[in-house]
């Protein structure tokens, strides 16, 4: 068995999902290619070959791939994808793009969202909001994966794989990167925050954001939100957390303003420790909460601020 | 131009779904169902590019067992012209409905192709993509905007790190996020009036394709259940806990 990972990185770094996904691969087999594709993306490669258990990584360096656009990419991969029996990214926008149309070239399913690996052939995945576990075979030669990387620790950094190039350039001239809008921010990211506080549409507009933010600032936590908060503008859209938006599963989440659809609790009720603030005692999110705090939020998390 | 939008039945998206005692599947009997939501939204998009102009015609396809006519109509009650039913009774995967829909596609030409980006039943998210890989055209998935402008498309995507603008060759295969747009209701005019709209049964076979399982279901289980905890009655009992119950803080 030899499998291969895409990478998910910023052409200068790796990201974290990256490494989540690396666990996931060798939880199959142990021998484990990374591709980096990207543009300037050497540095990158670099990285990609220090972490942990991965033999070799290749790099397709070339314009075509600086932003990763999904036609091109798979192009790439299915030519990389001869003598593999799995191909694995993370379930991440990103790989969400790119690893479907892989699976069709190759003629085989996808496999969404593992988090857990029975065997080589054999995965679990949450399906409907994660309120029901499946245990999937997969039938095909070559099993073309994603992975949900809250479920799988990150690999380490003591690797050292070779590295080598490819020069294969797959540019299928359908689709241009124009722009894009990155939110920055100082606070760790949310899908791998060891705390996160999100909000909801309690919060009442996007400038009450900054009791959270306050509240973050002091715990090095990142800043989520429910899609109601999304939706009304009060955020944006990167924040979403849930079912349809990202799946977070930090030490603490502190849930404010937020009721507890289902399809939020698909997103974050695999945090080890869950804190409700609420002004509703009814509300669902209570059934989960580890902690609850029936409250107004416009006091109470000003007070939480405070005594931390 | 024209434009094909999908839409799948799927159990309605307020209901909380429960595991067979037996461990087999998800129980669906007597389940309310309905049109996926993602579905929804790219329905009323489909139908706002009609009423922009820049499209001519809405054909809405589901794939599925015989009661999937019933959201095809819901669609028919939107706006959508006619519809198109690939009846199959059989467990199909993403890909099986990807190969049905290039079938589709072959046949009808449409320029713009809306799929919701995931199915709140399997949470797959594959088929807008798949379909793209399958039929050549350009791909923009998580669309929260899609501007057609004569041959080619800026769509803006919801992506990890914000939003993403691509501009892509036409045609091309969009899958809708949630901030595309917001689905008008069918008023009751146009749901008695959509009986009457064109609606077309096809065949697996008919076009072409055959079903094949690339996966199997062994079991469905219940996620493992959180037990509630306590309530604090304060700010400090809250934080007391946190660092010396839990000591996460
Ligand atoms: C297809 C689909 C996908 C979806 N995907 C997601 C997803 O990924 N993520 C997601 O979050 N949702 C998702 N949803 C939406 C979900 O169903 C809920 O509508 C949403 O989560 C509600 O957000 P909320 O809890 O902020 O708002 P509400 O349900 O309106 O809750 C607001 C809460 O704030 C409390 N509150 C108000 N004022 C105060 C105050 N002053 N102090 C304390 N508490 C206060 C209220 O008591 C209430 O409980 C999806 C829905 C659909 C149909």
């Amino acid at each position: 068995m030899s499998i291969l990972v895409i990478a998910e990185h910023d052409n200068d770094s790796i990201k974290s999902s990256t490494l989540n996904t690396v666990t996931a691969a060798l939880a199959i087999a142990d021998d484990v290619t990374v591709l980096v594709a990207g543009s300037n993306c050497q540095s990158a490669a670099q990285s990609a070959a220090k972490i942990s258990g991965v033999s070799k990584v290749l790099v397709a360096d070339n314009p075509a791939y600086a932003n990763q656009l999904a036609e091109n990419m798979r192009g790439l991969i299915v030519e990389l994808a001869e003598g593999k029996s799995h191909i694995l990214a993370p379930a991440t926008t990103s790989g969400k793009n790119i690893m479907p149309g892989v699976a069709a070239l190759l003629d085989v399913g996808q496999i969404s969202e593992i988090i857990k690996v029975e065997s080589a052939d054999v995965f679990e995945r949450p399906i409907y909001a994660g309120n029901a576990v499946a245990k999937v075979q997969s039938l095909d030669t070559i099993k073309v994966i994603t992975v949900r990387t809250t479920a799988f620790e990150e690999a380490g950094d003591t690797g050292s794989a070779s590295i080598e190039q490819v020069a294969a350039v797959c540019d299928a001239g359908k689709s241009t990167f124009i722009g894009e809008a990155v939110v920055v921010s100082e606070r760790p990211e949310l899908t791998a925050a060891k705390i996160v506080i999100s909000g909801g549409r309690g919060m009442g507009n996007g400038e009450n954001f900054s009791l959270l933010e306050a509240v973050a600032d002091k715990l090095g936590a990142a800043v989520g939100a429910s899609r109601a908060a999304v939706d009304a503008g009060f955020v944006s859209n990167d924040m979403q957390v849930g079912q349809t938006g990202k799946i977070v599963a930090p030490d603490l989440y502190i849930a404010v303003g937020i009721s507890g659809a289902i399809q939020h609790l698909a997103g974050m009720k695999d945090s080890k420790v869950i804190v409700a603030i609420n002004k509703d005692e009814e509300a669902p999110i209570f059934s989960i909460a580890d902690y609850g705090l029936v409250a107004d939020l416009f006091e109470a998390v000003p007070e939480l601020e405070a005594s931390l | 131009m024209k434009v094909l939008v999908t839409v799948k039945r799927v159990i309605d998206y307020n209901v909380k779904v429960r595991v067979k005692a037996d461990g087999s599947d998800v129980d669906l009997n007597n389940v309310k169902m309905a049109m996926n939501p993602f579905c929804e939204i790219a329905v009323e998009e489909a139908i706002r590019l009609k009423e922009s102009g820049t499209a001519t015609e809405v054909i809405a396809v589901s794939v599925g067992p015989k009661a999937c006519q019933e959201q095809l109509r819901t669609a028919l009650a939107l706006g959508a012209d006619r519809a198109i039913h690939i009846e199959s009774e059989a467990q199909l995967e993403s890909l099986n409905v990807a190969k049905l829909l290039a079938k589709v596609i072959e046949q009808e030409q449409p320029g713009v192709v809306i799929l919701g980006k995931q199915a709140i039943d399997t949470d797959n998210n594959q088929t807008g993509q798949m379909l793209s890989a399958l039929t050549g055209m350009a791909q923009g998935t998580f669309a929260s905007k899609i501007d057609i402008q004569g041959d080619k498309a800026v769509v803006i995507r919801e992506v990890d790190g914000g939003l993403q603008t691509i501009e892509l060759a036409m045609p091309i295969i969009a899958t809708t996020d949630l901030r595309l747009n917001e689905p008008r209701y069918a008023s009751l005019p146009n749901i008695m009036k959509a009986k009457r709209k064109p609606l077309e049964v096809k065949t697996p076979e008919e076009l072409g394709v055959s079903i094949k399982a690339h996966t199997k279901l062994l079991s469905v289980g219940a996620p493992a259940e959180r037990k509630a905890g306590i309530k604090v009655a304060s700010v400090a009992e809250l934080v007391d806990k946190l660092k010396n119950e839990a000591k996460v803080i």
